[in-house]
């Protein structure tokens, strides 16, 4: 072993010290030669004749060296390092086209790596739980909104005692609004976010609070004193991430809370969860009857028990739940437990599963794009292959095997990417950073987004794959040179043996351009059409902002009511402003709506309308249009007659054929007058139904959690932001302050997702056809100089100019129509694998092929114009002469 | 080019060396050339200038000991000597070639019995 080690360490030495021990043995082997020389003559030979009897009984000294050197040194490193040299020393040569193909292949891998990191956060990497594969989020039926998931306290807590395959059920209460509480005592007042969490919460995913504990048994009772658990992000921005703070208090709603645990860094509720939602605190929710009374009100997840799979999981649950709610008590006399369907998923791919589809898409763009890079850069190789031609014959008629050959190709072309993958790796990396610091998306686990080492060993994979890939053709094509052909005549053969190759190569550039042009063009039109959905109000000129009173200060319906008038009073007289109003669910917020209350009307069966809180004002100002009856007005109040609107779906499914206005319908033990019919309007995203909604006066129902001012102006809102703060500090001037935000910003969050998909595809789309057509004009131009003698001949002999311009630019088109007869078929493929994606289009939508077709036809006219232009100008005489 | 040879052939020219030099003190590659086709009996017809292979791989791994010095014809010559770690490995290696020598001898004896 040590010998081996001794033996190994004594070649490295003398690969570094080539030249010395070269010299040594030189001298060696002179030494010798005298020697033998020297006893030869000393035998009775001429000198001339003892010296050549020596050399021929020492054998060649030149063999011996090469021998010498293989045995002392590492043979494999040196040729190794000698074909880098002379690989590094070709590419320098060619320094544009090694420029190029370093350039495309850094942005090929930077885009391909940073779009891989993105899959490897929401798809691969495992969530960052214990164990996370034994998760299991625990729906209330198939819905896919979170607030219909929801699930009754009752129910929470007697599928905990009596499940045979759940080890733990813990949750939180979705329903909790950005911004919710109210933060006093320390600085300057602010909003910030509070998760309702049971007990068990933390515990359940494996979470081990930073600082302190998690909360006790007594501390999650009804009316036990106030606790929270603070953020990490929370703690070390608002309270100067004091230890100290541990187990002393902060002032929450008005109210003393003491600050039990700080949750760890790495822990992010918000990006998990709830993305584009903060989560600064966590406060205990109790599994109380008075919870229970206030109906779904828990996102639940469970842990499996060892050795249970999902489907059995599902199966034992469902039985569980049916078994205990038929024999399940009232919640309240006369009201039982709402209905629980359990829907059992592994957690990872609720959080983002839906993202799924939508990454496939990007990822198998970013692959075809790098395809098209391989192509490229082959292509490239190819041409310089046939260019080295000579070089390459005559290296072989020196005696270089092909073997030889071929690993010289291949070094050079791993030496290009290798270099290409390096700027890949910077490009990753701002890449990647750039879209883990991307806010508002409401993409989840974003966050985690970056280079880590399963995206590096995907860079080093992609790397070595184009190396080869792209090596492999020129390399085989060197080894199959004859060096007597090559040699014979240079202009020989018309368009040179791999012209064939390379225009299949460009073929294939074409049909991915075209697969990469057709997405991202139907992606586009579906953004387009998403735009031009009619949200249902008028989102310009237009801003909002949270106003909600705190409870403590206005405990009763009356005060909360005198608040309102107040605060609109004072925002009405702002000089520019048009209209006032206030509701409790913006469109596209981040609390849009998640009541769904039971409505029932004579002779009807009963349904499930989304209820949203608004003033008498609100339609106005969002410039909801009626479409039958009349809005809330002034003379609606709290002790006049209950009144509702209702959207167009739910009159519809109410009372399909008959006018709505005037009915009575019962909600909540109570029975509302419908007064007015107004118009869908989107709440949840621009491409979705909302479904049926409800309207009530806030002022009649008191039932809300957060209200947001809504003010439409007559001039851009960003100008009166000024003269309505100050009005709010007049109304209140214990209001924290918080951001306005326009309408128009919601409109723009709520379809950024689409919008960035989009960006990617076209941004993929365009670098691939600007690649296919420097390709298609690399192997036409090509194509020309090689046929220069030939064109020459046919000009001598009375071609005009034009006949050969038009011969080019037909070879061109050819190879652009066969790209498209293939292309177009292929990208009608994938038009239908994204379907889910498309909105508005049908995936053979004919304006996005037409356009596809146009597009390459054009690009590659310009290509091919450029050589044929130059063919047209061969001046025979020149042409001939040049042989 | 190197020649190519059986590892045999290779381990027993190692073996011949270490034994010349044990035998004769340090010698120059050429002595050792010389010295091997004498104790061969001219059996090994290589050419001499193989034995600097042999050389070069046994100071790498440190078995003998190299020294420019001056031959008895007041000649410039490399000399090699037997180190300690060679002393042993010869040791052992002639035990090894021994043992196998004997096995193959067992073998072999019957056969040319019959």
């Amino acid at each position: 072993m040590l010998t081996m080690l001794r033996a190994l360490a004594a070649r490295i030495r003398a690969v570094f010290r080539r030249d010395a021990t070269d010299r040594d043995f030189s001298a060696e082997l002179e030494s010798h030669l005298t020697m033998l020389a020297d006893d030869k003559m000393r035998g009775g030979m001429s000198a001339e004749q003892a010296q050549r009897h020596a050399r021929l009984k020492v054998g060649g000294v030149t063999q011996l060296h090469e021998a010498h050197r293989d045995v002392r040194g590492l043979p494999l490193v040196e040729t190794l390092l000698r074909d880098l040299r002379y690989a590094a020393r070709t590419l320098r040569r060619d320094a544009a086209l090694t420029t190029f193909a370093i350039l495309i292949i850094g942005v090929g891998v930077g885009a391909s790596a940073t779009v891989f990191g993105v899959v490897n956060a929401l798809w691969l990497r495992p969530l960052p739980f214990v164990n996370p594969a034994r998760l299991v989020w625990v729906a209330n039926g198939p819905s896919e909104n979170l607030s219909r998931q929801a699930v009754q306290v009752g129910h929470v807590v007697d599928l905990r005692e009596q499940s045979q395959s759940l080890a733990d059920l813990a949750g939180f209460s979705p329903f909790y609004g950005a911004g919710d509480i109210r933060l006093t005592g320390t600085g300057e007042p602010e909003r910030v976010t509070g998760v309702p969490v049971t007990q068990d919460f933390f515990p359940l995913l494996g979470i081990r609070p930073w600082l302190g504990r998690n909360f006790t048994a007594e501390e999650c009772l009804w009316g036990a004193p106030r606790t929270a658990i603070l953020s990490y992000g929370f703690w070390q921005r608002r309270l100067g991430a004091r230890a100290e703070l541990i187990g002393g208090v902060i002032t929450l709603d008005g109210a003393l809370t003491t600050v039990v645990g700080v949750l760890p860094p790495s822990f992010d509720f918000s990006g998990t969860f709830s993305p584009g939602r903060p989560a600064d605190l966590f406060l205990p929710f109790p599994l109380s009857p008075e919870n229970n009374r206030r109906g779904n009100t828990l996102a639940l997840i469970g842990r499996l028990k060892p050795g249970i799979d999902l489907t059995t999981a599902a199966i034992e649950t469902a039985t569980t739940v049916d078994r205990f709610s038929g024999t399940a008590p009232e919640v309240e006399p006369g009201r039982r437990r709402n209905p629980f369907l359990p829907n059992l998923s592994p957690l990872q791919e609720r959080i983002s599963g839906r993202f799924h589809g939508a990454l496939a898409v990007v990822a198998a763009s970013v692959g075809f794009l790098m395809l098209l890079v391989c192509a490229n850069i082959s292509n490239l190789l190819l041409a310089r292959a046939s260019a080295r031609h000579k070089e390459l014959a005559l290296r072989m008629a020196l005696g270089a095997g092909r073997g030889r050959l071929v690993r010289q190709m291949l070094v050079e072309s791993l030496a290009l990417s290798c270099s290409g993958a390096a700027l890949g790796l910077a490009l990753a990396f701002g890449g990647t950073s750039l879209i883990a610091h991307f806010d508002g998306a409401s993409i989840p686990l974003l966050q985690d987004v970056r280079v880590d080492g399963l995206v590096t060993l995907f860079i080093v994979s992609v790397t070595v794959l184009t190396g080869v890939g792209c090596g492999v053709l020129p390399a085989l094509r060197a080894a199959g040179a004859l060096p007597q052909d090559a040699l014979k005549n240079a202009s020989r053969g018309v368009t040179g043996g791999g012209g064939w190759l390379r225009r299949a190569l460009v073929v294939s550039e074409i049909v991915l351009v075209c697969v990469l042009l057709t997405g991202a063009g139907l992606l586009t039109r579906s953004l387009i059409r998403v735009l031009d959905v009619d949200p249902g109000f008028t989102p310009e000129n237009l801003i909002s902002l949270r106003v909600d009173p705190s409870r403590q200060e206005h405990p009763t319906l009356e005060t909360r009511n005198a608040y309102f008038d107040t605060v609109l009073q004072h925002v009405r007289s702002v000089p520019g402003v048009e209209a006032v109003g206030l509701t409790d669910a913006l469109p596209l917020g981040d609390n849009f709506g998640w009541r769904g209350w039971t409505v029932s009307a004579k002779d009807r069966a009963s349904t499930n309308p989304l209820v949203r809180m608004i003033d008498e004002h609100y339609f106005s100002a969002m410039r909801i249009a009626m479409k039958a009856g009349r809005g809330f007005t002034s003379d609606d109040h709290p002790s006049s007659e209950r009144v509702v609107v209702i959207n167009e779906a739910l009159a519809r499914a109410l009372w399909p054929d008959e006018d709505s206005l005037g009915r009575i319908l019962r909600a909540s033990g109570r029975d509302y007058r419908v007064v007015g019919v107004v118009n869908d309007v989107r709440y949840f995203a621009l491409e979705r139904d909302t479904g049926q909604e409800m309207y009530m006066l806030l002022s009649q129902t008191g039932d809300y959690q957060t209200v947001d001012l809504v003010v439409r102006s007559a001039v851009p809102p960003a100008r009166l932001i000024p003269g309505i703060r100050a009005a709010l500090k007049r109304a209140d001037p214990a209001l924290p302050a918080v951001e306005f935000r326009t309408m128009e910003q919601l409109v723009d969050r709520s379809v950024l997702t689409r919008r960035l998909i989009v960006l990617l595809l076209a941004g993929f789309a365009s670098f691939g056809l600007i690649l296919a057509a420097l390709g298609l004009y690399a192997v036409i131009s090509y194509s020309v100089s090689q046929r220069t003698r030939e064109i020459g001949v046919r000009m001598a002999l009375g071609a005009a100019p034009r006949t050969m311009q038009g011969q080019i630019l037909t070879q061109t088109m050819t190879l652009a129509a066969i790209g498209l007869a293939i292309g177009l078929p292929a990208a009608w493929i994938a038009a239908k694998a994204i379907q889910g994606l498309l909105f508005g289009v049908v995936s053979w939508d004919p304006v996005t092929f037409g356009g596809v077709a146009a597009v390459v036809a054009i690009v590659a006219g310009l290509a091919g114009y450029v050589p044929a232009r130059r063919a047209s100008r061969v001046d025979p005489v020149l042409a001939l002469r040049s042989e | 080019m190197a020649e190519p040879r059986s590892d045999i052939l290779q381990g027993t020219l190692d073996l011949m060396v270490l034994k010349t030099l044990e035998n004769m003190g340090p010698l120059h590659g050429y002595g050792l050339a010389v010295r091997i086709e004498q104790l061969s009996e001219n059996a090994l017809k290589v050419n001499q200038g193989t034995i600097y292979l042999c050389l070069v791989r046994l100071v790498q791994k440190g078995w003998i000991t190299a020294t420019w010095g001056t031959s008895d014809n007041n000649r410039k010559a490399k000399f090699y000597a037997l180190s300690k770690a060679g002393r042993k490995q010869l040791k052992a290696e002639t035990e090894n070639w021994e043992r196998i020598a004997g096995v193959i001898g067992h073998v072999l004896r019957p056969l040319t019995g019959r």
